[in-house]
């Protein structure tokens, strides 16, 4: 099995003096450098999934597999390595005075040598096309380059996989179309959750659909989204005036 | 916001320069604040013309370091309401009285006051010159150079980030309450105000949470990475050292005579 495999079985988790699970036997498999959307309403359990997936939620029941590691605590370092999880407020993810500072914290934590830190911190920059923000604040950077930021500061890991969660929000036109060609340019398997259809067909080939914590439809996103009633019963909407079969 | 941030934030304070005093290494400069400061506020009272020598060294790297007069003046207003109390001082000390302008005053609350006023202003305008020529990221490399425990720098950096955002977040919910007609003019009419703190305590608590789910994504492990070590230039010590030695100078003096 590649190392860059997402698999997800048969996952359960209620959250600590709830009575309702939240996810509910999720399954998921994901192969080396497929990008996939996970589509779902609000409270659907998207952000719960993804915290599992970098082990930040421990395990209740089920399985997950990164590559050939399973998700065990001796496993968590290399795990969150292969992993980068990019949340949906950046502001969370940017805790640093600097971006410069900020994207060298990972490598940093994985025991880079100062020496070589630089290169590291550079390169990603350059990958999301953000090296003219290196030395600002990032609570004064916009949100598109607060989300350009934000990919580098985990692809300064050199992760295996991306999972990025709500990843449009607050973005304008602009900052969204430029997101998804950087998305649609970056080698690593990605896992895009988003309740953003069209980004969705926009990035991802495969789309699954998540509701009531689990998955209940998997297929070539255009054909996902061409299913009125299947999106209707899932709290799914394309905006207005939008039609996948005119595309 | 007070002291001249024009609500704008922390990350404002800098006056942008390239004057020797912006230059020197930060950690030599907060190490000189903290000394000359000290000597300060060691020098005794009865010794006017030793406050006379502070403040002319305090103003004279305020001109070197090229920060604007009205600047310094408008951000000493942060000591306004200390300086409120030490006026009240010599009406309600007691001891020997003196008479001014027909008013009883008491002398040991005069110098009380004079104690206050000047150790106040001269220790603030050293710290205006460190805050507008060192950026927070600086002081904060700079506390951790001198070994200041890890952990304090580290809360320090983290409220020196979220407190931008704080304001902000508490600024609209401001705007949204004064959208809603909400013109609180009497104490009575404080208790959105204290509902809106509490909203914003959990908000912070609870992105406090997803901060360190951030950080352990990224193989947080307890303890905060070290990013650079740079040593510091020998030259910036001897620089720096040059108002904390004339301080100290004119501290002891100012006991000897």
């Amino acid at each position: 099995m590649s190392c860059t495999t997402i698999q997800v079985a048969d996952l359960r988790f209620t959250y600590p003096g709830a009575h309702d699970s939240v996810l509910d036997g999720l399954s998921v498999s994901i192969g080396e450098g497929e990008r996939v959307a996970l589509l779902g309403p609000n409270g659907s359990g998207k952000t719960t999934f993804v915290l599992h997936l970098n082990g930040l939620l421990s395990l209740q029941s089920g399985t997950i597999r990164i590559g050939d590691l399973d998700m065990t605590d001796a496993n968590l370092p290399e795990i969150r390595r292969r992993v980068g999880a990019v949340f949906q407020d950046a502001d969370d993810q940017l805790f640093m005075q600097s971006v410069r500072d900020d994207v060298s914290f990972g490598p940093a934590n994985l025991g880079v040598p100062r020496g070589d830190l630089d290169g590291v911190v550079e390169r990603a920059l350059d990958q999301v096309g953000a090296m003219p923000l290196i030395d600002r604040t990032p609570h004064h950077l916009s949100g598109g380059e607060k989300r350009r930021v934000a990919i580098a500061t985990v692809l300064a890991m050199e992760p295996h996989a991306l999972v990025l969660d709500e990843p449009t929000s607050g973005l304008d036109p602009v900052g969204r179309r430029e997101l998804a060609e950087l998305l649609a340019g970056l080698p690593q398997t990605q896992l895009v959750v988003t309740h953003d259809l069209p980004f969705a067909l926009q990035t991802c080939p495969r789309s699954m659909i998540v509701s009531g914590g689990k998955v209940v439809a998997d297929g070539p996103t255009r054909e996902v989204l061409a299913d009125a009633e299947l999106l209707a019963a899932n709290r799914l909407e394309l905006p207005y005036g939008f039609d996948v079969s005119a595309l | 916001m007070a002291g001249g941030l024009d609500g704008r934030g922390v990350g404002h304070l800098v006056i942008h320069g390239h004057s020797p005093v912006h230059r020197l290494a930060p950690e030599t400069k907060v190490v000189s604040t903290f000394a000359f400061v000290i000597c300060v506020a060691l020098t005794p009272r009865e010794q006017m013309w030793a406050f006379g020598v502070h403040a002319a060294v305090a103003l004279s790297i305020v001109a070197l370091a090229g920060l604007p007069a009205r600047v310094v003046l408008a951000r000493l207003a942060v000591i306004i309401p200390f300086l409120t109390f030490a006026a009240l001082v010599p009406f309600v000390a007691g001891g020997e009285e003196i008479e001014v302008l027909g008013i009883g005053l008491s002398r040991d609350g005069l110098w009380g006051a004079w104690n206050v006023a000047a150790k106040a202003s001269i220790g603030a305008t050293a710290s205006i010159i460190l805050s507008a020529t060192t950026s927070v990221p600086e002081i904060l490399r700079a506390l951790t150079r001198l070994r200041v425990p890890k952990v304090l720098v580290s809360i320090m950096a983290f409220m020196m980030r979220y407190l931008d955002l704080l304001v902000d977040q508490l600024g609209r919910m401001r705007t949204s309450m004064t959208a809603r007609c909400h013109d609180p003019r009497w104490l009575w009419q404080a208790k959105p105000i204290a509902s809106s703190a509490g909203a914003l305590f959990v908000r912070s608590y609870e992105r406090g949470e997803r901060v360190h789910q951030a950080m352990l994504s990224r193989g947080f492990t307890g303890t905060m990475p070290d990013l650079e070590e740079q040593a510091t230039p020998g030259g910036d010590w001897a620089r720096a050292a040059l108002p904390p030695v004339v301080a100290l100078a004119v501290l002891l003096a100012a006991v000897m005579l």
